[in-house]
């Protein structure tokens, strides 16, 4: 509840800063500062002691799956602005602004991690999605940004009617928003109720970026700018899965029986559809806005089994996915050029950022010893403790197999060919923060209840 | 006759899929936006008239719709910049000019 309002509050202090001082050093360190903040406050409500202590009439429920999310979209964040918070000032000049929009943005994660109503989780996919479609255009001289801007509000917004109507039509046969009103007397689906399923259904996919809604991710995460795109790609999108499994754990959870095939076919396209695209990708950029739609295929199979394992598996996916995912753009945001030869050569002239770029590649591909080896672990193993959808495990392992050559090819690019690659300058603490992530991404390999021990922690 | 229910529900499921309709085939960026405000709105009278027939003791579906009504504003603002930075680059609202990604 904290973070929410802190996050909300410092939106607007990020906006007075881009007044009073046009230093860009200045500006980051005042959103380092808000988001260390936000951490802090985060653990701290997390252990019990709340600053403020707002009385939401059970609308927003945290608990500690909602805290433990948070600690990491924030903990990701805060890597994510130092890695790249440079970066945004060549976007353009409203440095300030982009930050923000950062904040606000976060402040929408806060209530779609601990949403009990539909009032809610609209509200919250909203504050989530109208900033990210300014920061999808903010170059605003380049027309790949206005083209992808365009084509993101356009599906967003399409997607927003289908979900308010399929909650008008929820609301029609259950007469409440709360999601454990709707759960509770679900027993029997009423074509009002499925129909209003199947539209949250359709409209949580567009938000993921599942297939057959899958079609607007390439072109905006390759148009949108790439500092920019890194946000998106990771923690906005672990966030949508949190509201979608969130929504359908508690509403719907005890009709699973109904939808899991339909949600089993969007996984089983979602794998697909991305990882083959991602092989025949000539730009890394665009590899990896396919290879975020084969990533959301994992992270469906946390709805598909809807367990313990798979909760606990999204926590540890979310983690281990953006942490290695923003490695990876932070890299290419400094490379000139964007295509598999534009990283020609790199282990030669920059060996550091080589090595923690590699490390972070593993993790995508899910090589064992790496945080993205367990995280698909966990996906599976909750889909085989489901027991219904044993095919789709072996079509989620069979395409980890498939993405393997996509992330290698940047790796071979890296280590075995020879070339000269364009780097911009990187900063001492660039690196530091790179060797961070490369550590914490080897540790919760070795290590993976380090971080879901704490979903257990009884304060 | 009396309006019931059935009336507004058929008018609100038709105004719905003409603005599904309508952004699947329009090709002009203002219609398109029209078209979802359509959506949006269909849903609304949904909200309003479920509120009124089936669950008339509490006020949720129209304080749902006070909520739909902000947001639309909301992102029919920023609809309209993306909108005029589009004018101002590809000189036209047709959603076929801004087509320089395709594979």
């Amino acid at each position: 509840m904290n973070a929410l309002i802190l996050s909300a509050i410092w939106g607007v202090v990020m906006m007075f800063s881009g007044i009073f001082t046009k230093s860009g050093a200045a500006i980051r360190g005042i959103a380092i500062t808000g988001l260390a903040l936000l951490l802090v406050v985060n653990v701290l409500d997390f252990q019990g002691t709340a600053l403020v202590d707002i009385n939401t009439r059970g609308m927003l429920v945290y608990n500690t799956f909602s805290y433990m999310f948070l600690n990491i979209v924030f903990g990701a964040t805060l890597l994510y602005f130092f890695l790249s918070g440079s970066d945004m000032e060549r976007v353009g000049l409203h440095l300030a602004e982009y930050f923000a929009l950062i904040f606000f943005i976060l402040a929408g994660i806060s209530i779609v991690a601990s949403f009990q109503t539909l009032l809610m989780l609209f509200l919250g996919i909203e504050i989530i999605s109208i900033p990210l479609y300014i920061l999808t255009g903010s170059d605003k001289r380049n027309l790949k940004s206005n083209e992808a801007a365009l084509k993101y509000f356009l599906m967003g917004s399409f997607s927003t009617g289908l979900m308010l109507m399929g909650i008008a039509l929820i609301y029609g046969s259950k007469g409440s928003f709360s999601l454990e009103t709707i759960g509770a007397g679900t027993g029997v689906i009423t074509p009002l109720l499925g129909g209003g399923m199947l539209l949250l259904l359709a409209s949580m996919s567009f938000k993921v970026s599942a297939a057959p809604f899958h079609f607007w991710t390439p072109d905006v995460y390759d148009g949108a700018p790439t500092v920019f795109t890194s946000f998106m790609a990771t923690i906005v999108k672990v966030a949508g899965f949190f509201a979608f499994i969130r929504l359908f754990e508690t509403s719907f959870g005890s009709v699973q029986a109904q939808w899991q095939l339909f949600a089993a076919i969007i996984t089983a396209a979602t794998l697909l559809i991305g990882n083959i695209t991602a092989v025949f990708q000539q730009s890394v950029k665009r590899m990896l806005a396919y290879s975020s739609i084969a990533q959301a295929g994992f992270m469906m199979f946390a709805l598909v089994s809807l367990n313990g394992k798979g909760s606990e598996g999204l926590i540890y996916y979310a983690a281990a996915y953006s942490l290695a995912t923003i490695g990876v753009f932070a890299v290419l945001i400094k490379l000139n050029d964007y295509t598999f030869e534009g990283f020609n050569g790199l282990g030669k002239s920059h060996p550091l950022l080589a090595a923690t770029v590699t490390i972070c590649l593993l993790s995508l591909a899910g090589i064992p010893a790496t945080a993205g080896f367990m995280a698909k672990f966990y996906m599976l193993s909750a889909a085989v403790e489901n027991g219904k959808v044993i095919w789709l495990v072996i079509l989620g392992v069979l395409c980890a197999a498939i993405s393997v050559y996509y992330y290698f090819r940047v790796i071979q690019a890296i280590y075995f060919k020879d070339g000269e690659p364009q780097v911009a300058e990187v900063s001492t603490t660039f690196k530091v923060v790179m060797v961070l992530i490369a550590v914490l991404v080897v540790y919760f390999g070795i290590f993976p209840q380090r971080l879901t021990d704490f979903l257990y922690m009884v304060y | 006759m009396q309006i019931g229910l059935t009336h507004i529900l058929v008018l609100s499921a038709t105004l719905f899929f003409i603005g599904v309709y309508g952004f699947l085939t329009r090709k002009n960026l203002i219609s398109m936006l029209m078209s979802i405000e359509l959506m949006l709105n269909s849903a609304n009278l949904n909200f309003i008239a479920f509120n009124k027939y089936v669950w008339p003791n509490k006020l949720e579906g129209l304080f749902f719709t006070l909520f739909i009504i902000a947001i639309a504003a909301a992102e029919a603002a920023v609809a309209m910049a993306i909108i005029i930075q589009v004018y101002r680059q590809f000189k036209s609202v047709d959603v076929d000019e801004p087509t320089i990604m395709k594979e």
